[in-house]
């Protein structure tokens, strides 16, 4: 799809000004200099892979939510508001806020005390080699994938909105990026990441600003889009959900609830390691408890600069926008709608901060990548299986080597993307077939002491297995939709969401029949890893303003509110 | 470890990111204030309030989270 729209741009959708390429030369030399000034701070293995254990909970939270944030997630995103209206926000609400929440307030203890440097090396601790090395290798395969279509993706988008050629774009942007995070390790992915926040909400919140004065607030907005787009529901989240041919993504209210809402987004929250790596950052346990939390009241503002400019995109745009498959000359794409209300409203400065966001967006995305690559490498799979017993030094310089390598890794698979488009649909696909089955895995590894190692294991293979079936016999035969997603109307999305639910359910049930006829590992080792063994420091003393549980209920209860508004 | 209690703020970084970029901004909303771009609502003259915001909240971030020199 995006290189659809490599080949089908018109021309360049803005141009820039000097002071707009000041402003992102500004950016480039401040991130290069944050990392240099970072390479100090960043020499033992805690430091490099854990940015030492000092965040505070505000800066752990910033970068957990900014680590998803990036621009492929705002274009791809703005431009699903755009297809499917206030639909998308979903994504942003019941598929986030509740598995952040969630992480916060039950999870997190468990990562945090076993003291593990990653999920798979919490697999480790709970289940043994077999579920880590599984887990490691795949996660460890995926983000390198993704880093590099992501990369390809990056410079598509620098093709068409700027012009700038597409080799410019991978190399500069990955050498920026590879240099500082070898230099300062998670310190330095960090920082920018708190960096990309600001910039990414002062580059963008303009859009929405000016697109309500210019349509005259929500209502005038609501009455353009019924004018521009006659009988077709943009603007209602649930209400047209109780039936999959009813609302234009094809979609069942069970596939959000359940689907995204209590496996996928479960699942990517509490179990993706580019996240959750941010979180264990933090320098105490009430801090970790509290980032995801903090994480979640900023994520569940983001749709007003993502979803609310696609919104006022159909109501203010003057051509229809339409798939990037089937983009023909002279026309744009739905993931286009962000630059080009980007384009409709901001001048010379603005328009330089609205590119540097994006760029920013797409350069912290790629370091969240190698930063996770780096840690799960060197401690989950160079560590355990190919040098056990080394010093400290070694294992920072394997990181810092890794990272570079990562990333050369990842602009080969640039590369191959560049060649070979459908690729990059598959390696999105791919790294959804582990997610769902993880987050299984994990999560009853955590609550129940009973499960085995090699419950664990062949629950998540299970797991991952179903997942990677369903998908390729949806791809293969339509007929196939109508079974697992329960209806031939499903479209991909919705697709996606019961494909995780299905898989989710697979991996649990393999776990605990196999867990009921084998051996249960001791309580003695698994003291710190499971829920009943593990004393989780209480919060009696503490005032409520200050409890992780009181601004999680309140980061619900705000979630309840905007379901009924924009119900 | 106490090396890293000396690592100077992230939150000193943003304030010098928003008070270069406000600047920037501001400056160019102020130039081009008689003859503005050719945009959607360029007579709300956007980048000089938005510029001059990131550029006060630029400046109240790097004065309160200035790097403290320790003798």
């Amino acid at each position: 799809m995006i290189a659809a729209m490599a080949s089908t741009a018109p021309t360049t959708l803005v141009h820039l000004s000097a002071v707009d390429l000041v402003i992102i030369a500004f950016y480039f030399a401040l991130v290069l200099g944050i990392g240099f000034y970072l390479k100090r701070f960043a020499k033992t293995g805690e430091d490099f892979f854990l940015a030492g254990r000092e965040m505070t909970a505000w800066v752990a939270g910033l970068a957990f939510v900014s680590a998803n944030l990036g621009s492929l997630e705002l274009l791809g995103w703005a431009g699903s508001a755009y297809q499917y209206g206030i639909l998308a926000v979903h994504w942003y609400w019941i598929g986030a806020i509740p598995a952040m929440v969630f992480l916060g307030i039950v999870m997190m203890p468990f990562y945090y005390i076993s003291k593990t440097h990653s999920v798979p090396g919490y697999l480790q601790l709970r289940y043994g080699s077999a579920a880590s090395a599984l887990s490691a290798v795949t996660f460890a395969i995926m983000t390198i994938l993704m880093s590099g279509v992501n990369m390809y993706a990056m410079a598509v988008v620098m093709k068409v909105v700027l012009g700038w050629n597409i080799n410019f774009s991978i190399w500069v942007s990955s050498l920026t990026v590879g240099i500082y995070v070898a230099a300062g390790g998670l310190f330095s992915a960090i920082f920018n990441e708190v960096l990309q926040f600001f910039l990414i909400w002062f580059g963008a919140l303009l859009i929405p600003i000016l697109g309500l004065i210019e349509t005259g607030g929500w209502k005038g907005m609501v009455a353009r889009i019924q004018q521009n787009f006659p009988g077709q529901d943009y603007t209602h989240a649930w209400s047209t959900l109780g039936r999959f041919q009813d609302n234009p993504m094809g979609m069942h209210w069970t596939g959000i609830v359940f689907g995204l809402g209590a496996v996928q987004a479960m699942g990517y929250w509490t179990t993706d390691f580019l996240v959750v790596q941010r979180v264990l950052s933090a320098k105490d346990i009430r801090s970790a408890k509290m980032a995801p939390i903090i994480g979640s009241f900023f994520k569940m503002a983001v749709p007003l600069i993502v979803i609310l400019p696609g919104l006022l995109g159909l109501a203010v745009l003057p051509m229809h926008l339409v798939p990037a498959s089937s983009l023909q000359p002279g026309q744009y794409s739905y993931n286009e709608v962000l630059p080009l209300m980007l384009a409709r409203y901001c001048g010379p400065g603005l328009l330089g901060l609205g590119i540097t966001a994006l760029v920013a967006g797409f350069m912290a995305g790629m370091a969240g990548n190698v930063s996770a690559f780096a840690t799960v490498w060197t401690y989950d799979i160079y560590r355990p299986f190919l040098l056990k017993t080394a010093p400290d030094q070694h294992y920072v310089s394997m990181g810092r080597w890794c990272t570079l390598i990562g990333l050369f890794v990842s602009i080969g698979t640039a590369y191959l993307a560049m060649g070979f488009a459908s690729i990059m649909d598959y390696v999105q696909a791919l790294f959804g077939f582990f997610i769902a089955p993880l987050f299984g895995t994990v999560l009853l590894g955590m609550l129940w002491k009973r499960v085995s190692g090699a419950a664990g294991f062949w629950g998540l293979l299970a797991g991952t297995l179903s997942s990677v079936s369903m998908f390729t016999l949806m791809k293969l035969d339509h007929r196939w939709v109508g079974v697992f997603a329960l209806s031939p109307h499903a479209q991909g999305l919705a697709q996606d969401m019961y494909q995780a639910l299905w898989s989710c359910v697979t991996c649990v049930v393999v776990t605990v029949l196999v867990t009921l006829v084998t051996k249960p590992r001791p309580d003695e080792e698994l003291k710190g890893l499971v829920y009943a063994l593990t004393e989780v420091a209480q919060e009696e003393h503490t005032s409520f303003l200050h409890r992780p549980l009181f601004w999680g209920m309140a980061a619900l209860t705000v979630l309840v509110v905007l379901q009924v508004i924009f119900w | 470890m106490s090396e890293k209690h000396q690592i100077i703020q992230v939150w000193f970084f943003v304030g010098v990111l928003l008070l270069v970029y406000g600047f920037l901004i501001l400056a160019s909303g102020l130039a081009e204030w008689s003859h503005p771009p050719d945009t959607v609502l360029a007579d709300l003259h956007a980048p000089v309030w938005w510029g001059g915001l990131l550029f006060v909240l630029g400046l109240i971030y790097c004065i309160k989270f200035a790097p403290v020199r320790k003798s």
